[in-house]
């Protein structure tokens, strides 16, 4: 299983995505941690990371504007989003901007891995 | 409360005793504007032909009295003329004569039929002469009524009397003035069977009466209902005028006549002539019979043709609000099950995040723990830890129930997993057949091609043929789902060994209402089913054996179907 070395976790539950950042980080990924939009956009261009978890609800700039300038600005950089379950539409919508996957909240450590291992394989190729 | 309102509404307004009502009314408004012109015409058609028919009957009777009163009439001016003629031409001493008198009589009586005797008495009301078949002589009539009548009017016609032969006679008298000053009066008596002879001619059918009487009453010819010559009669007649008048009359035994009488002029006697009003108005009789039957049959049929109409009509109407109350009764449960939904969504949506918060910070415990091989009750704390993590799973699979629940009621077509779909339904009731001991074989094509279609619809379709399987089939027994690829389209088949359906309950399954369920189902399940089905572009047939079980075939297109589009 092939993961990535440094990783973008974006979300505004705190708690939800530092947590989830220190578990990523005991598997071996630099994880760092944008609690908005605009914040992830500059972070990404400071030191892009080798893949995006990017959350779908959020205040400020919407998830899925995040990632359409992430695939302008680094369209090798791999977004997998997480949403509501009641939010597969968004996934969907996702997709076609050029996301990699879409994982439902709450996630499956294993079943995140598994999707971050598959795109680092593609090579960012979605 | 507010939604309960067009439902308890519409239910009021289709109450069986409502419709009763409404088609007592329009029975009875289309009644009476139907039948009130036949009543109007057959009401005027009765008294217009009553009328005409009596005026019929009456005239010729009118006429037939009047011809007979002139007869008569004729029949007496002649003898009087005779008579006259006889005191004019012939001197006193001629007349006094009694064998003169006697070839006067000879001649008169060849000329003029009906003369009994005659007799010349002078103006002091002494007998002269006499010829005839009385032996009479030296009589004076100074004190007699007709004498004196006579004097005073020059003529007279007496009443009706026995005469020698027990004949019924009547007596002309004519006073004669000479131009010498002396005057003489020549009497003469005719029998009155020309009298019979005039009424005889009339031609009276059976059970009509013709007959002269006087302004006393007493009859002065033969009656053939009401007595003899010189009997009075027992009920008294309208009055009489030289004009036939017809009268509508009831005699004393009860019998209906139309009854004309005229006074016959210079006498005492009325002319009466009486026809029978029930034969005379037979014909009119008939005509009205044929009048009630064909009316009575008019009414009969109007009201049988305002009947069936009216039943039309209500059973249209009946139908047409069964469909609209089924229409209302649908779109409030979708309605109700919308904001069910959107509550769900709304809650299962703020329990994720926390529940994402517990599950990475559950997952971080786990890990961490698993980095520290040497954590005392390391053993004790990873089963603490797997507990929670359980529970989050099981949080999460009513989360996603909740969202599935909601999404279906959000009509949208997306590239779907029907496998998935069906799977997941099957989620929903997989707790009641374990409860109840019902395996549910999953039979799922894995090479299944996805499919356009709207998830939360098919969800709804699937749960509602599974619920009804479930309903069907005995503790312990099964519920085979099977999809497959089949050309242009997918099919899904849900298969139950449960107690089956006749074929007349097959036939009425997508009807609205239509339950087995007594007071637990709606009938509404399978028709919302049907029409899901059928907005999807697709199809679905049912198969059942009484006690064998029921099988619910369901196909969907590959393709969406091209009026709809994306847009459900």
């Amino acid at each position: 299983m092939i993961l990535p070395s440094t990783l973008l976790v974006v979300d505004d539950e705190e708690e939800f995505a530092t947590t989830l950042a220190e578990r990523l980080e005991i598997r071996g990924i630099a994880t760092r941690v944008a609690h908005d939009g605009e914040t992830a956009v500059h972070m990404v261009a400071e030191a892009a990371p080798q893949a995006v978890l990017l959350d779908v609800l959020m205040p400020g700039m919407k998830g899925l504007d995040v990632l359409t300038r992430l695939r302008e600005t680094h369209p090798q950089i791999p977004v997998i989003l997480l949403t509501g379950q009641g939010t597969t539409r968004d996934g969907i919508e996702g997709m076609h901007r050029g996301a990699f996957a879409y994982l439902t909240k709450p996630v499956d450590l294993e079943e995140l891995l598994r999707t971050l291992s598959e795109a680092m394989e593609r090579g960012g190729q979605s | 409360m507010k939604e309960e309102a067009p439902s308890s509404w519409a239910e009021a307004a289709t109450a069986p005793s409502r419709y009763r009502t409404l088609q007592r009314k329009i029975v009875a408004l289309i009644a009476v504007a139907a039948l009130l012109p036949l009543f109007s015409l057959a009401f005027i058609n009765y008294y217009e032909h009553q009328h005409a028919l009596t005026a019929q009957v009456q005239e010729p009777l009118r006429a037939l009295v009047g011809k007979t009163k002139h007869s008569f009439e004729l029949y007496l001016t002649e003898r009087i003329s005779a008579i006259n003629f006889i005191a004019s031409a012939y001197s006193f001493e001629q007349l006094a004569d009694k064998t003169a008198l006697n070839r006067i009589f000879q001649i008169m009586s060849q000329a003029f039929t009906g003369f009994v005797d005659i007799s010349l008495i002078d103006d002091s009301g002494k007998l002269i002469s006499y010829v005839g078949p009385y032996n009479l002589k030296d009589i004076n009539y100074t004190e007699q009524k007709w004498f004196q009548q006579v004097l005073l009017r020059g003529s007279y016609i007496s009443d009706v009397f026995l005469g020698f032969r027990q004949f019924p006679h009547v007596v002309v008298a004519v006073r004669h003035n000479n131009p010498d000053g002396r005057s003489w009066i020549v009497r003469a008596t005719l029998d009155t069977a020309q009298f019979e002879n005039i009424i005889a001619s009339m031609g009276l059918e059976p059970g009509s009466d013709a007959f002269l009487t006087n302004r006393k009453g007493v009859l002065q010819t033969e009656s053939r209902q009401y007595g003899h010559v010189l009997e009075p009669l027992s009920f008294s007649l309208p009055p009489a005028n030289y004009e036939a008048n017809v009268y509508d009359f009831a005699d004393p035994a009860g019998g209906q006549y139309f009854l004309a009488l005229s006074q016959i002029a210079n006498t005492d006697f009325v002319l009466v002539a009486m026809k029978p009003r029930p034969s005379l108005l037979k014909a009119w009789y008939t005509v009205r019979l044929d009048m009630v039957a064909v009316f009575v049959a008019g009414v009969c049929v109007i009201f049988a043709g305002v009947f069936a109409a009216t039943r039309m009509i209500i059973q249209r109407l009946q139908e047409s609000d069964a469909q609209r109350l089924a229409a209302i009764h649908q779109m409030e449960h979708t309605q109700r099950l919308s904001s069910i939904g959107r509550l769900a969504a709304g809650v299962a949506h703020e329990i994720n995040n926390p529940l994402a918060i517990i599950n990475e910070k559950a997952g971080l415990l786990r890990d961490l723990l698993e980095l520290r091989p040497d954590f005392p009750d390391k053993e004790r704390f990873a089963k603490q830890i797997d507990a929670i993590l359980r529970s989050v799973d099981r949080c999460r699979g009513i989360t996603h129930r909740m969202l599935g629940f909601a999404k279906r009621m959000d009509v949208r077509i997306e590239v779907l997993d029907l496998n998935a779909a069906i799977t997941e339904t099957i989620g929903f009731l997989e707790r009641e057949a374990q409860y109840r001991n019902v395996t549910i074989e999953r039979r799922l094509a894995p090479d299944l091609p996805q499919i356009p279609s709207d998830y939360g619809q098919i969800q709804q379709v699937v749960l509602n043929i599974l619920n009804n399987a479930l309903a069907a089939v005995a503790d312990g027994g099964t519920i085979a789902v099977s999809t497959w690829d089949e050309g242009e389209r997918v099919g899904i088949a849900v298969a139950d060994n449960g107690c089956g359906m006749s074929e007349e309950t097959v036939k009425h399954i997508f009807e609205p209402f239509f339950t087995t369920k007594k007071e637990k189902g709606t009938g509404l399940g399978m028709s919302i089913t049907y029409g899901i089905v059928k907005r999807l572009g697709g199809d679905i047939h049912i198969q059942s054996a009484l006690g064998k079980g029921t099988t619910v075939t369901i196909f969907l297109p590959k393709h969406p179907p091209e009026e709809q589009g994306g847009s459900l």
